[in-house]
């Protein structure tokens, strides 16, 4: 299958790819494991194609005051190895490192991924929970979305048009705790639901708690019921019930099909997120 | 647009169209048919290449995306008229029936190798997730790869 026909220019600098971006009909190519397959279905047809694929300053992971800044080019087999997210973003590590297969890490991008933000992938969910900030640059220039403002529906974000995903920036969990727990499609392995927890625990109580459920939803979305329903508990096994029973309860727009029918999804996503607060206290 | 790409270790310049896949530039303007064209959706891996050193799917990449880099195809493999030992070990163990996944398969399965030298079977298992075969089941193939790291 070939995509149509399209212009490609290559990025020579961020500032470059941001001025090339702004024409009409133009879309970013970075890793191209989001956009290729849409462009070779034709369920987009762009005018031009920039590659920003070769720009440096947007590679890298490093780690800066409590926070650790993954650059948008950062593919899923760079962040599921990095030392760095394994200590300070272990859940999305975790995460990256279950997108796709081998082949498809190699080559998609955390920043694609989130641009794209399809509603069965992992990354979002994952952001989202660890309270994660987009750098964005465009010609109006810079400025900082929280991952919770970012997703708006389903493969719809708060990008405005020609503006770039320059890097993401994850706060380190610290001594909190926290795991992504996937119901993987058996063909595809995306997610059917997927759930993040980040759970802060003292006195063998929980005292705060994140709960982000993807997968089921047609974007990743946060739920303040289920994370209520963990807070002030010692995580057992009322308190679980309890938490999945308000996450089934709390989700507004849960999505079905032949495969997962919606009230199917509805009652895994109460499944994954008690494996989810397992494994994070494991 | 002019690319530039070197392929089992000979530089190749042709002039493609922007959309051209990275699979087509090697079956089309190349001549090389080993690397196949199966699901054609970034799923089932009978395209795998090497790429720069890392396994990519040939169908998700565009030729102009491998401008100015090294692709190793299943018929770059072979070194001084010899089989590489995975496809010797793939031969010896039957990891194969029709074969159309093969190159995929010992692709994916030279790039498992190379980062985990001594896998597990579970590890093997999951490093040939993106690749689908429709003969074996597969029993086959893990033993190869077995066979091919020298692990019982």
């Amino acid at each position: 299958m070939y995509p149509s026909n399209f212009d490609y220019q290559r990025a020579a600098s961020v500032a470059d790819a941001i001025q090339k971006g702004s024409s009409d009909g133009a879309k970013f190519l970075a890793g191209g494991h989001s956009l290729l397959p849409a462009l070779k279905l034709r369920l987009n047809e762009p005018e031009s194609l920039v590659d920003i694929a070769r720009l440096d300053a947007l590679k890298g992971i490093s780690v800066t005051g409590s926070s650790v800044r993954i650059g948008a080019l950062a593919t899923h087999a760079q962040i599921a190895g990095s030392a760095d997210v394994k200590k300070h973003a272990p859940a999305l590590a975790s995460a990256c490192g279950q997108v796709g297969d081998p082949a498809v890490r190699n080559r998609g991008t955390l920043g694609g991924n989130l641009a794209h933000t399809d509603p069965a992938s992992d990354p979002p969910t994952v952001v989202l929970a660890l309270g994660g900030k987009l750098h964005l640059q465009g010609s109006g220039g810079n400025r900082v979305v929280a991952a919770e403002d970012f997703f708006l529906d389903l493969f719809t974000t708060d990008l405005h048009p020609g503006e770039l995903i320059t890097a993401v920036e994850i706060p380190s969990i610290g001594q909190a705790k926290s795991a992504y727990a996937k119901m993987a499609h058996p063909a595809s392995r995306y997610a059917v639901v997927g759930v993040c927890v980040v759970l802060e625990v003292s006195g063998g109580k929980c005292s705060k708690a994140r709960v982000a459920v993807g997968g089921a939803t047609p974007k990743a979305t946060l739920s303040a019921a289920a994370a209520n329903a963990l807070v002030g508990s010692s995580l057992d096994t009322a308190a679980l019930d309890a938490a999945a029973q308000a996450l089934s309860a709390d989700l507004s727009d849960v999505m079905g099909d032949v495969y997962a029918p919606e009230d199917y999804r509805r009652a895994m996503a109460g499944v994954y997120l008690k494996r989810a607060v397992r494994a994070a206290m494991g | 647009m002019k690319v530039s790409i070197k392929v089992n270790g000979t530089l190749y310049e042709r002039e493609v169209e922007p959309r051209m896949l990275l699979v087509h530039f090697l079956r089309e303007e190349l001549g090389l048919t080993g690397t196949n064209v199966g699901c054609d959706t970034s799923q089932c891996g009978a395209c795998n290449v090497h790429l720069n050193g890392q396994l990519v799917k040939s169908c998700t990449c565009l030729a102009v995306q491998a401008d100015g880099g090294e692709v190793t195809t299943i018929e770059g493999l072979k070194s001084n008229g010899h089989l590489h030992p995975m496809q010797e070990a793939f031969w010896e163990k039957h990891g194969l029936q029709c074969g159309f996944c093969t190159p995929g398969m010992i692709m994916t399965s030279v790039a498992l190798l190379q980062s985990n030298p001594h896998p597990t079977d579970e590890e093997i298992r999951h490093g040939l997730e993106g690749n689908l075969c429709r003969c074996t089941g597969y029993q086959n193939i893990v033993a190869a790869v077995k066979a091919a790291a020298g692990t019982k």
